[in-house]
């Protein structure tokens, strides 16, 4: 019965995005108020009948309903009772639910958070989430129905994946989806500016904050992902640019520049158009990667049942929801003039040149994604003009290609990022800047002068990226310290001056991570037996036993190892080779962890019939932790961003964008 | 036709996620001379693809097929092949799906020039911008034309405060 | 709301040219805003032509080159079969294995084609099979091979670029191969292509 339930309060919820799609736009083109009020109640509902949905769709895992076929595929008697909570979202369609859930919920805070915002703008923002919001019900709705029953119930389940029984399911892809479901917000409050036709920098104003934190939740999902691919799938890598993993960076880039494209067109009022542009880009990218994972046109590692009818469906969903939008910025964007008196050196200039290499960067990894399917394209073109030739060849774009051009396109950019700080809007010149770095240039040629004569095997790339990293941390440093002594305390630091401090400082924390970890990792395949060690780095590695041991579902051979550095024991690590009751086998790796290194075994396959020579993988990997703490950093400075309180006073008077500037003369509007 | 290239897709499917559930499996201590030669294995066989289970590279996955590219990679080393040598082999035999950089020729020229292009038109595009921008507020400087007379009798201006400035 | 009206009142004029300053070519810029929304529209045709397409197929390089040397044992009867001993003559390779689930399902095809005039010679691939197994499996669904090379090891398929069981290729009398299919066996493409490389008698 429950799961009936389940499928009504869907149908109910799509019900309720319809009407806050359709109700409150009409009321704000016919000034309708009691139509735009609607919205809050439509908001309400709609999350709480798919909350209500979700939370049946969990009882069922609970209480292992395997009538339920979403059920039954994803879980099974033996599963733990944490693994049962996560596997709601181990498939596509508890997966798209649990989209449902994390937008309806930006939804309704986007409806509790936007009081102070004029009435028809509000109800203009809530009736575009309306419109997405109706577009996943009906997804869910008419494709992907969790709650689709088996009858007669199967008996038990297939198993959740192995590799999805871990902690790191429990918070990665809730985490992932509250960005890149929240990049709708952004999204939102850029086509209600376009219908409202008043793209002057009220909007950007109170769109900065949901911006800010959705690029924040964006950000610790990617690390999370990277983080749990780590340590759970065995490779030892933390980024594969697999087409997924791209998925989720595209929006991640354009929602950074976006960032600072807001900074501009919040505070001297120019750039709205390229504001607005981006805007829509972010979550319109967040639909492509959802497209991308779903549609099966992509091989990837992360793949779900992919079925081309459900790709068909997004794809629409992303022409109408993306293509609505850019129509209307064709129509009405065109219309607005600005002008500015910035120079070709200044805060803004700065700041479009991020805008241009972010977002360059993101069409890289968009066209090294989707080169597969150019290829296909192409082939298929040739083939029907000339067809007798030969067909031609398919092509890989992986980690390698991505690396180096990614990096390429990067590298200017991390180089400028600490000067932005020390700019003047309107002008300023090279000579006024960068003395005022000076110190910090020459700490980080000290660091890596250091790094180069006491670390062996750090290749030109690795030392070049240790100068780099420690220029970006010393330059936001720089800047701390310049507002420390220069104001009193009541004005040393507004919020959005902490978000951008921590976020930058994260950078370059990642930035060693990455440059370290990638020059100086030792990876050893050895042979074991009992009593045998491998060197690994200035350790040793000694298989000390291994024996049978028994889990809550699975069974495994369990090896004991002992890490030491010379004589003195640093650790014990014990790695494992499951054998899920279900069947499935799987490894589970040990790592000692540390901010300096990071040390990783893993079992293979028993080499001999007594069980007691194994094959074993040791990685050293040093600073890896880097790369997630300077993620974590990046996070924590955009949540710090959205407290800027600033960015929630309502102006006075909604006047156009240049007027009552202290140093009006720079940016007027063209009238 | 559909059903049947349905159970293809599963067995592939089948097939690669028991090897990806096993990860790091792909285990083959293979008796190099020296740990030069390891390393160059290592990052070889993480250039190129595997095929059966095309998600992961040779170095990773724990595929038949894996397995045996990598002892084939392994005698080559032994035999005194060079990098270029052993990836040439496996693309000649699986084509240049199999690597995981896509090589410069025509048919991939746009891949490279596509960002590059975004890159440097962005920045002209911005230059020109920024120029046509100067142009129109010298313009309304020339003629003294104060867009506030447009605003509303009694607008006042927004609170400017630290944050807005800096 | 008034100065809503009035705001947008003076968002929405269109820029008037002032003296010295340069006229706007309003037309052209339009169709700058179109610019996103027509790669929106590409993006779309591309991804949508392909919805549907398998992407884990990789074509092989070797269409139009001459078949690799190999040279093996046939399963059943311990006879040397090598590209030596099949020249001068088109056939079908199929590569298959008793491990292998739509191997099955294909097999009857080719039981069929032994049978239609004018078919080629089918020679089987037993690839990375157990012999037991593999005549075990041939016992039971049938054996339309003219002979059965054996690669134990898998060598003669990394030669020939196979990534996959069931694969077949055609190999036309000049020893080059013609086609290859990656995955189940139709009648209809058996016909194909025989008809294609059969008639070049």
């Amino acid at each position: 019965m429950t799961p009936e339930i389940g499928q009504i309060a869907l149908i109910l919820a799509l019900c309720l995005s319809l009407v806050l799609f359709v109700a409150p736009i009409i009321g704000a083109w016919r000034g309708n108020t009691a139509l735009m009020r609607l919205s809050t109640p439509a908001a309400s509902g709609q999350f709480v009948f798919v909350a209500l949905a979700f939370s049946l769709l969990t009882y069922a895992f609970i209480a292992q309903d395997f009538s339920v076929k979403y059920v039954a595929d994803n879980s099974n008697a033996e599963l733990p009772l944490i693994y049962r909570y996560t596997a709601v979202w181990g498939g596509h369609e508890g997966s798209k639910l649990l989209w449902a859930l994390v937008l309806s919920g930006w939804t309704l805070a986007a409806a509790a958070f936007s009081r102070h915002l004029p009435e028809t703008l509000r109800a203009r923002v809530l009736g575009t989430l309306g419109l997405i919001g109706s577009g996943f019900m009906g997804f869910l709705v008419f494709t992907s129905n969790p709650f689709t029953r088996w009858l007669p119930p199967m008996a038990d389940g297939n198993d959740l994946n192995p590799l999805l029984q871990d902690p790191g399911m429990i918070i990665h892809p809730p985490m992932l989806y509250m960005g890149y479901v929240g990049m709708a917000v952004p999204f939102a409050f850029a086509v209600a500016a376009l219908l409202e036709g008043k793209m002057d920098r009220q909007w950007v104003r109170w769109s900065r904050p949901w911006t800010n934190v959705a690029w924040a939740f964006l950000t610790v999902g990617i690390a999370l992902g990277s983080w749990w691919a780590y340590y759970e799938l065995g490779w030892g890598g933390w980024w594969f640019w697999d087409p997924v993993e791209n998925a989720s960076f595209m929006p991640w880039l354009v929602a950074c520049a976006l960032i600072h494209a807001q900074a501009i067109t919040e505070k001297r009022g120019t750039f709205v158009n390229w504001t607005l542009l981006l805007s829509i880009a972010g979550f319109s990218l967040s639909l492509l990667g959802t497209f991308l994972v779903r549609s099966g046109i992509l091989t990837s590692v992360h793949a779900f049942a992919s079925d081309p009818l459900r790709g068909a469906y997004i794809l629409g969903f992303l022409g109408i929801v993306s293509g609505g939008a850019l129509t209307l910025f064709a129509i009405r964007a065109s219309r607005v003039r600005v002008a500015s008196n910035a120079a070709l050196v200044s805060k803004e200039s700065l700041l479009i040149v991020n805008n241009v290499l972010l977002v360059s960067a993101c069409f890289l990894v968009l066209c090294g994604t989707l080169w597969p399917l150019v290829t296909e394209m192409m082939g298929t073109l040739k083939l029907a003009l000339a067809p007798d030739s030969a067909p031609l060849p398919k092509v890989s774009v992986g980690a390698p290609w991505f690396g180096a051009n990614f990096g390429l396109l990067i590298a200017p950019l991390l180089l400028l990022m600490p000067l932005g700080a020390f700019t003047k809007w309107n002008g300023d010149s090279f000579s006024n800047i960068l003395p005022k770095l000076k110190f910090a240039a020459l700490g980080a040629v000290i660091v890596a002068l250091l790094a180069w004569l006491s670390i062996k095997n750090l290749n030109v790339k690795a030392i070049l990226g240790v100068l780099v990293g420690f220029w970006i941390i010393f330059g936001t440093l720089a800047f701390v310290l310049k507002r420390l002594r220069e104001n009193s305390s009541a004005q040393r630091f507004t919020f959005e001056m902490l978000a951008m401090s921590c976020a930058h400082l994260g950078i370059g924390l990642w930035l060693l991570g990455v440059v370290l970890v990638e020059s100086l990792s030792v990876e050893r395949d050895v042979r074991l037996g009992v009593g045998e060690s491998v060197a690994i780095a200035q350790y040793t590695l000694t298989m000390k036993s291994v024996a049978h041991v028994s889990g809550e579902n699975y069974e495994a051979d369990e090896g004991v190892f002992e890490l030491k550095k010379g004589d003195s024991l640093i650790a014990v690590l014990k790695p494992q080779k499951r054998q899920y009751r279900r069947g499935n086998v799987m490894t589970e790796a040990a790592i000692d962890p540390s901010l300096s290194r990071d040390i990783y075994v893993a079992l293979g396959e028993p080499l001999d019939s007594s069980g007691k020579v194994w094959a074993v993988r040791a990685y050293y990997k040093p600073y890896i932790r880097l790369i997630w703490l300077g993620a974590l950093l990046m996070g924590l400075g955009g949540i710090l961003g959205a407290f800027e309180r600033r960015l929630r006073k309502r102006v006075e008077a909604t006047a156009p964008a240049s007027a009552g500037f202290p140093k009006s003369a720079d940016t007027q509007v063209a009238v | 036709m559909m059903f049947r290239s349905c159970i293809t897709a599963i067995a592939l499917v089948f097939i690669c996620t028991s090897a990806l559930i096993s990860p790091a499996h792909a285990i083959d201590p293979l008796p190099f001379t020296d740990l030069k030669q390891e390393q160059r294995f290592q990052a070889v066989t993480a250039e190129l693809r595997c095929l059966q289970c095309q998600n992961q590279n040779l170095a990773d996955s724990d595929a038949g097929l894996a397995k045996d590219m990598r002892q084939q990679i392994f005698e080559m080393m032994q035999k005194g092949d060079s990098d270029q040598q052993i990836k040439q082999y496996m693309i000649d035999r699986y084509g240049d799906f199999v690597i995981y950089s896509p090589p410069f020729n025509w048919q991939n020229s746009l891949l490279w020039l596509l960002p590059l292009f975004a890159a440097v038109g962005g920045i002209t595009f911005v230059s020109l911008h920024f120029r046509s921008a100067r142009q129109l507020a010298a313009a309304h400087s020339k003629t003294g034309e104060n867009p506030r007379s447009n605003t509303e009798p009694g607008a006042r201006a927004p609170q400017v405060d630290a944050g807005d400035n800096w | 709301m008034t100065d809503g009206a009035k705001t947008a009142e003076i968002h929405t004029r269109e820029v008037e040219p002032f003296g010295a300053a340069p006229k706007p070519a309003t037309n052209l810029r339009w169709l700058l805003f179109l610019v996103p929304l027509l790669l929106l529209i590409a993006l779309g045709a591309l991804l949508a032509s392909n919805l549907g397409k398998d992407p884990k197929i990789v074509p092989s390089p070797l269409i139009g080159k001459p078949a690799p040397n190999f040279s093996t044992f046939d399963l059943l009867s311990g006879a040397v079969v090598s590209s030596e001993t099949l020249r001068g003559q088109a056939f079908v390779l199929n590569v298959w294995a008793s491990w292998c689930a739509v191997c099955q399902l294909e097999h009857p095809v080719f039981n069929a084609y032994k049978q239609t005039p004018g078919a080629l010679p089918v020679i089987g691939l037993n690839y990375k099979d157990a012999p037991d197994d593999a005549k075990r499996w041939l016992a039971q669904l049938g054996n339309p091979y003219q002979q059965i090379a054996v690669d134990a090891s898998g060598k003669i398929g990394l030669d020939l670029g196979v990534y996959g069981a069931p694969e077949t290729y055609f190999i036309d009398r000049n020893g080059i191969i013609r086609f290859k299919q990656i995955g189940e066996m139709t009648a209809q493409i058996l016909a194909e292509q025989t008809a294609l490389i059969g008639g070049a008698q």
